[in-house]
C-alpha cells in the first residue's frame, strides 16, 4: 500500500488533527457549562425554566448534528449576518476572517448539540444522590443554588464521569461535520486527499480512521480510570 | 437461545447464496460458450450478475466481472450520474432525471443495445466515483468525470465527450473580472474540490476559501452575498446561473481544460471502445450539439466545438 502522501508537503495532516483536537477542547469546555446549566434549570424550582431547558434539550438532541452545523453557517451567518470574528484590513484579513468566524460556528454549533448530551448524563447523575440530602441540605436552611452547588451536583458528576467520556468520545468523532462549513479539520483534509489522491483510497482511509482512534482511545481509557477512582461508593 | 433461532437463519442464507451462484453460473455459461474454464465462471457468477467470455479479453480484472459489452447484452445498465447538478445531472421532482450527462448516459446505453426502460440511474458523489466502479455498484459513470491521470490508474476512460473550462460565479455588477481579481476576496468551492486550490495557487495566493458540502450551498451563499465567488468548471455553474437570472453571471474566462470523461471498470478495453464509439456517433450525428443545446443552452452558455475522441 502506498503511503507516499503522509510526507507530501501541500498535506498539513498534523496541523488538520490539532484543528481537530481544538475543536473537541472548545467545544467540551462550552458543553460542559451549557449542558450543567440546562440540568440546573431542569431541576429547578421555577416552571418556566425546567419548561425551557425540556424542550431545548429534547428538540436538539432529535435534530441532526450536520443540520445544526451548516444551519450556524448559512442561517446564522450568512442569512441573519451574525459575525463571529472581525474582518482585519487587507487582503491576508479576508482568509484570517473566514477561518476565525468558521471555526467560531463551529465550536457553537457543537456545543449547543453536545450540550444536550451532558445535560442528559447529568441529570441522571443526579438521580443517584439520595433525596434525603437534599431534604437535609434544605432541612438547615440551604438556598436551591447552594443545594445544588455544593450537595447534588459535586456527587453528580463524580457519578458520571465514564458517560462523559462517551460523550467527549462522540464529540470528537462528530467535529468531523464542522467540514460541512469549510473548517479545516481531519476530514476536511481527508475529502482534499480522496479528490487529488483517488489511487490511494484505501490508505487514506486507514491513516485518518488510525488518527481518530489514536484520539479517542486514551480518551476513553483516562475517563474510566478517573471514574474508578472519584466514584462516590453507595 | 438467540444462536438456536439463528442457525435455520444463517443456513437459509447459505442456501440461497449457494441457489444464486449456481443461476449466475448457468447464466454464465448460457451467454459464453467455453471460452472460460469452469472455475472463471464460477468466479464471475459469485461477483456478478452474469459472467462472461471477455473476462479475458478484460486482461482479467481484480474483479472478475464481465465486460460492459457483455453486461449490455443482457438489457439491462446501472449509470452512476450526479443527482444535484442542474443542466448535466439533475433528478426532478417527479424522480425522472434530466442534463446533458444523462442524455450522453442514455445515448451510449442505446448504442450498446439497452432501452431506457432498461437504465438504472445511480447518484454518484464525486468522491464515491472510483469505488462504485470497482465495487460494481455502477457499469459506468456519467458524472462531470474529469480525466486524470491519478483516476487512470483505478479506472477506464472513454471520451473525453466534453471539454469544460474551470471558471468563476459572481452576483450581477461584481467587480471581478478574472481569478486574478479575487486577492482578498471570499471564494467558494465544495469541500476537497481542486478547483479553489487551483485558484489560490496560481492565480491569487491571498484569496479566501470558504468550502461547503455541496455546490448548492456555495450559491445560495453567493447569491445572499456572503461570499464573493464560486468556482467549478463553467458548465456546472451555468447551470446554477441559470437558477437564478438576473442575479448571478459567469465572468467568463475559461483558465483551465477539463476533460469530461466516461469512466469504466479498469482494463475493459472492448467495451471503452464501444463507447468512444458511441460518443463518435453522437456527436457525428448532431445529437450532441443538440443535447447540449436543450440543457445547458438556456443559461446563454456558448455551445463549443466538439472535443476529438480517443
Amino acid at each position: 500500500m502506498n503511503f507516499s502522501f503522509l510526507s507530501d508537503p501541500r498535506y498539513n495532516l498534523l496541523g488538520a488533527f490539532w484543528n481537530t483536537i481544538q475543536l473537541t477542547l472548545w467545544a467540551a469546555v462550552g458543553s460542559l457549562i451549557l449542558g450543567t446549566v440546562l440540568t440546573a434549570m431542569r431541576v429547578s424550582p421555577v416552571p418556566m425554566m425546567r419548561g425551557f431547558a425540556t424542550v431545548y434539550v429534547n428538540m436538539v438532541r432529535n435534530i441532526p448534528l450536520t443540520v445544526v452545523i451548516i444551519a450556524m453557517s448559512q442561517v446564522l451567518a450568512n442569512g441573519l449576518g451574525v459575525r463571529l470574528a472581525s474582518r482585519g484590513e487587507g487582503a491576508a484579513g479576508a482568509q484570517a476572517f473566514l477561518t476565525s468566524q468558521n471555526f467560531r460556528l463551529a465550536v457553537l454549533g457543537l456545543v449547543l448539540y453536545t450540550s444536550t448530551f451532558v445535560s442528559e448524563a447529568l441529570r441522571s447523575g443526579i438521580n443517584t444522590v439520595p433525596v434525603g440530602q437534599a431534604e437535609a441540605a434544605r432541612a438547615i436552611g440551604l438556598k436551591f443554588t447552594q443545594i445544588l452547588g455544593i450537595i447534588v451536583l459535586p456527587q453528580a458528576f463524580r457519578a458520571v464521569v465514564a458517560p462523559l467520556g462517551s460523550v467527549l468520545i462522540a464529540l470528537t468523532k462528530n467535529t468531523t461535520v464542522a467540514s460541512a462549513i469549510g473548517v479545516a479539520e481531519a476530514s476536511l483534509l481527508m475529502n482534499t486527499m480522496l479528490e487529488n489522491e483517488a489511487d490511494k483510497f484505501t490508505a487514506i482511509f486507514i491513516v485518518f480512521a488510525l488518527g481518530f482512534v489514536i484520539l479517542t482511545l486514551p480518551t476513553g481509557l483516562l475517563f474510566g480510570r478517573i471514574a474508578k477512582k472519584v466514584g462516590v461508593k453507595r | 437461545m438467540k444462536f438456536r433461532k439463528l442457525g435455520p437463519a444463517v443456513a437459509g442464507l447459505v442456501a440461497a447464496g449457494l441457489a444464486l451462484s449456481a443461476c449466475g453460473s448457468t447464466d454464465a455459461g448460457s451467454a459464453v460458450s467455453s471460452a472460460t474454464s469452469a472455475a472463471g465462471s464460477v468466479a464471475a457468477g459469485a461477483t456478478s450478475s452474469a459472467g462472461s467470455a471477455v473476462a479475458e479479453a478484460t486482461g482479467g480484472t481484480a474483479t472478475g466481472g464481465a465486460g460492459l459489452v457483455e453486461k449490455a447484452a443482457a438489457g439491462t445498465l446501472k449509470i452512476g450520474i450526479k443527482f444535484d447538478q442542474p443542466g448535466l445531472g439533475l433528478q426532478n421532482p417527479d424522480g425522472s432525471f434530466s442534463g446533458f450527462d444523462v442524455d450522453v448516459a442514455t445515448y451510449v446505453a442505446k448504442e450498446l443495445g439497452v432501452e431506457e426502460s432498461g437504465i438504472e440511474f445511480i447518484q454518484t458523489k464525486s468522491s464515491e466515483r472510483e469505488a462504485s466502479i470497482e465495487n460494481g455498484t455502477v457499469d459506468y459513470i456519467v458524472a462531470t468525470y474529469s480525466i486524470t491521470d491519478a483516476r487512470k490508474e483505478k479506472v477506464n476512460f472513454a471520451g473525453p465527450y466534453f471539454v469544460a473550462h474551470q471558471d468563476l460565479l459572481v452576483a450581477e455588477g461584481s467587480d471581478i473580472t478574472g481569478p486574478e481579481a479575487m486577492s482578498g476576496k471570499i471564494l467558494c468551492s465544495v469541500a476537497g474540490s481542486t478547483s479553489a486550490q487551483k485558484v489560490k495557487d496560481t492565480y491569487a495566493a491571498d484569496v479566501a476559501l470558504q468550502e461547503y458540502g455541496t455546490y448548492t450551498e456555495c450559491v445560495e451563499a453567493l447569491a445572499g452575498g456572503a461570499v464573493d465567488a464560486v468556482t467549478t468548471d463553467d458548465v456546472i455553474l451555468a447551470g446554477y446561473a441559470a437558477q437564478y437570472p438576473g442575479q448571478l453571471k459567469l465572468v467568463g474566462k475559461g483558465f483551465s481544460d477539463e476533460n469530461y470523461g466516461i469512466g469504466l471498470t479498469k482494463g475493459d478495453t472492448a467495451g471503452t471502445d464501444a463507447v468512444n464509439a458511441a460518443i463518435k456517433k453522437m456527436i457525428d450525428d448532431g445529437s450532441w450539439a443538440a443535447a447540449l443545446e436543450a440543457n445547458v443552452g438556456p443559461s446563454g452558455y456558448v455551445i463549443p466545438t466538439p472535443p476529438t475522441i480517443g
